[in-house]
């Protein structure tokens, strides 16, 4: 699929950067005339991504977390948030609604979260070499806005 | 993520302001544990209508708000989320665990 535009970003798990990298993502599908609603939606599985590599990928240290959004062909919105953190043993439990290895802070709904938000979720782990998650969602042309 | 607390009559409430993340969770849940071991209430209210960002943090700490009042025999709900939190609620099916009032309306 033709790729449209995109942007690259890079920096380090600390969780100041939360908010950060959902404002960034929001800033750059602003460019596609999201819904308040669709907006939300990205911002809130970008948080879910970028928290899971800050808890999960380096939970005793500090490590790199890279974020790349492209506008694919159709007004389609890909996001990719990578980590060389400690990757995950069954990606099939670790995204089952409420499977938390996280403790009483965390309530195990971040993958649910993003599947229910995003036309699709894709997560590749390997133990001790990462994860890497693709979310997708479609913005829809608003009638007489573009 | 700004959390103000208002008691009158056994209530105890929390109102919400801001972004509630990850990054912002665990110094809310320190406001709020102090909140409940001052006052000890019958009765909490998680007022969301200052709140602008809400991810599944914001559930953790909402379980964590419920599970310590029923384990003093209380009751926690949620009031007025708006839009964005809101359908995070509902995504996580809380709804099951404890009342989500949107406006004046329990559902």
């Amino acid at each position: 699929m033709k790729k449209e535009n995109y942007i690259k970003l890079e920096f380090p798990s600390r969780s100041a950067n939360e908010g950060f990298a959902r404002a960034s993502a929001a800033a750059f599908a602003a460019q596609l005339d999201p819904t308040l609603e669709e907006l939300g939606d990205i911002k809130t599985a970008v948080s879910e991504a970028v928290t899971n590599c800050i808890v999960h990928a380096y939970p005793d240290s500090i490590g790199k977390i890279a974020m790349r959004l492209r506008i694919l062909e159709g007004g389609k919105l890909e996001i990719v948030i990578r980590d060389w953190g400690r990757g995950i043993d069954d990606v099939a439990r670790a995204m089952e609604p409420m499977f938390t290895t996280g403790g009483a802070d965390r309530s195990g709904m971040g993958f649910t979260i993003m599947e229910s938000f995003m036309d699709k979720l894709k997560v590749r782990s390997a133990p001790g070499r990462g994860t890497t998650v693709t979310l997708v969602r479609a913005v829809k042309p608003r009638t007489g806005r573009r | 993520m700004i959390i103000k607390t208002a008691y009158t009559g056994g209530k105890l409430t929390l109102f919400f302001a801001g972004e509630l993340d990850h990054h912002g969770a665990r110094e809310a849940a320190e406001t709020i544990e102090d909140a409940l071991d001052e006052y000890l209430p019958r009765d909490c209210v998680i007022d969301l209508a200052g709140l602008s960002f809400m991810d599944s943090s914001g559930i953790a700490l909402i379980l964590r708000i419920l599970r310590r009042m029923n384990r003093t025999g209380g009751r926690a709900w949620v009031e007025n989320p708006g839009a964005q939190p809101l359908r995070v609620l509902d995504a996580s099916g809380i709804e099951r665990l404890l009342p989500v009032a949107v406006g004046a309306q329990r559902r």
